[in-house]
């Protein structure tokens, strides 16, 4: 067997052979085009955390409508939309208006839901079907699952163009942009919404417990490939592609989930860019010679 | 140095107190920023002086009283907000930066003009900054960021700029050149109002001075207001809240 027959088998063959794996892979990566954007912004404002526990925030709500429809996606993702975007808000509410911070805050309204998520599915469902909703299964993924997908990432990209400005501006300097009449607070609600979006996207393909993985980890893993701002994004989504195949890959030929895979394959992508991106530690610690000005 | 004659605004301060939790920052102040003025407002820690430009800005709201911006909009004022308050790690470039201060312009969605490039890159060069116009802010040393929110102001062209601590950490040289620009906005009609501490600089460049400790001590000529009486009377204030204190019986017609 030739070299390149047997790089064909190991990387290409199974997207070639396979429709459930072609579309796990086109779920990833349209996963990867609004996850990355929204992830290194969320990074930048220091709320890399805060998206953590809005993942957990989905699950009462997918919860709830599974209990209804059972594991219907449609009611599973408008239940999770509906529960993160209330979390979302009410945490931002009662930092707001108490001396209780952001982060104190969602770490409270996440808690609750993790537990009245797992209550709520555990009451109809067995623990087969709250691995489903914890831990997804993007093998499963079918066509009208890929259609939400990809309309959320791409009302995530257009959106995202559309308060590129402002958004920029209130993570910079949100006191000049309320100088401005800017309306920072609409922005951070609308950048909350985008968030919590991308989590549903993520949450039948990752589970509620892991869909951040391929927004943060991408995120985290271009800063150390790019200096300005689009061109973090642009690595971020890159990553997320790149975790999406070498994981999707593993999985085929090892027999081990798919999820927590592509989801190590993100983490792995972070460690190599830690070690060997351009701003990464090797490159920082080669002793070249300084400049003269 | 060009500068277009922009007639500065009047702001006048009716019994404003602006307050945290029910505490008073700013105390019942009245008085007026005349247009055209150039004032300093000065005070120890806690004082309030931020919180007055905060309320002047529109960041903050009055619990009582009101500012009179003379028909102006809030939004159309000039801010350049303590360096604290900026997150000088994000990946920006130096012209990025300066070009939010065409946000009156552009707004949301305006795409920059030759001209508007133009501008961004005569206000760079105006504080001693051309040629940094890719740099990233988080290679600047402080004095180089400050200049770079003073081109950003440079940008905004506001008849009213306020300025929270401007030349907190920068030195010696880099003060100068922006005490230089203060001067300049002052010579050609804005009204300018800073927040500062350094009294000989505030003695040397400032015509008129607001002392505050929470309510205003002292409004006026600056000779006049830094008289040891006054501030001693502002030393003396509390920097700490009273957690018991009783509810403030001094309303509006006293004031």
């Amino acid at each position: 067997m030739s070299l390149v027959t047997m790089a064909y088998d190991a990387t290409l063959a199974p997207f070639v052979e396979f429709g459930f794996m072609r579309r796990a892979l086109v779920a990833c990566m349209a996963l990867g085009l609004g996850s990355g954007p929204v992830g290194v912004l969320l990074m930048l404002r220091r709320m890399s955390l805060v998206g953590d526990a809005m993942s957990h925030a989905v699950l009462p709500g997918a919860a709830v409508g599974f209990l209804v429809a059972g594991l219907s996606l449609p009611a599973m993702g408008l239940g999770g939309l509906v529960v993160g975007l209330a979390v979302a808000l009410l945490s931002g509410l009662v930092s707001r208006t108490t001396a209780v911070r952001e982060d104190a805050s969602f770490a409270s309204f996440y808690l609750t839901s993790l537990a009245a998520g797992v209550l709520i599915v555990s009451l109809k469902g067995s623990s087969v079907d709250l691995l489903h909703v914890l831990f997804g299964t993007i093998l499963a993924i079918d066509q009208n699952a890929l259609y939400l997908i990809a309309g959320i990432s791409s009302l995530t990209l257009v959106l995202l163009a559309l308060i590129y400005r402002p958004l920029v501006m209130e993570c910079f300097d949100p006191g000049f942009l309320r100088a401005v009449g800017g309306r920072g607070h609409l922005y951070h609600v609308l950048f909350l919404l985008l968030v919590v979006l991308n989590l549903v996207a993520g949450f039948q393909s990752l589970g509620t417990l892991m869909a951040v993985g391929l927004m943060m980890l991408p995120a985290v893993a271009a800063r150390f490939w790019a200096v300005s701002l689009p061109g973090m994004m642009f690595s971020a989504m890159l990553v997320a592609f790149l975790a999406g195949i070498v994981g999707l890959n593993i999985s085929f030929h090892t027999g081990v989930a798919s999820g927590p895979t592509i989801v190590l394959s993100a983490s792995g992508i972070y460690l190599l860019s830690f070690l060997f991106g351009r701003l990464g530690i090797v490159r920082q610690r080669l002793s070249r010679p300084h400049l003269a000005g | 140095m060009s500068c277009p004659d922009l007639k500065g605004a009047p702001i006048h301060l009716d019994n404003l107190t602006v307050t945290y939790q029910r505490h008073p920052a700013v105390h019942h102040v009245t008085g007026s920023f005349e247009a055209g003025s150039l004032t300093a407002i000065i005070g120890p820690n806690g004082a309030g002086k931020s919180t007055l430009i905060k309320a002047l800005t529109g960041n903050m709201a009055a619990s009582e009283g009101r500012i009179d911006r003379a028909g102006m909009s809030a939004s159309r004022y000039g801010y350049l907000p303590q360096a604290a308050e900026v997150d000088r790690s994000f990946p920006l470039s130096v012209f990025d930066t300066v070009a939010m201060g065409d946000w009156h312009r552009l707004g949301i969605f305006g795409g920059m003009k030759r001209q508007d490039v133009d501008r961004a890159l005569d206000a760079l060069d105006k504080v001693g900054l051309s040629g940094f116009e890719e740099r990233r802010i988080s290679e600047l040393s402080s004095g180089q960021f400050q200049r770079v929110l003073f081109a950003r102001l440079l940008l905004q062209d506001a008849p009213v700029i306020l300025l929270d601590e401007p030349f907190n950490a920068i030195d010696e040289r880099t003060t100068r050149d922006l005490l230089a620009l203060i001067r300049h906005w002052h010579e050609h009609g804005r009204t300018v109002i800073a927040v500062l501490h350094d009294m000989s600089q505030v003695r040397q460049c400032f015509p008129q001075t607001l002392l505050m400790a929470r309510e205003a001590i002292a409004w006026g000529a600056t000779d006049e207001v830094l008289q040891p009486h006054n501030l001693r009377r502002a030393n003396m204030m509390e920097e700490s809240w009273r957690e018991d204190a009783h509810t403030c019986e001094i309303h509006e017609e006293q004031a």
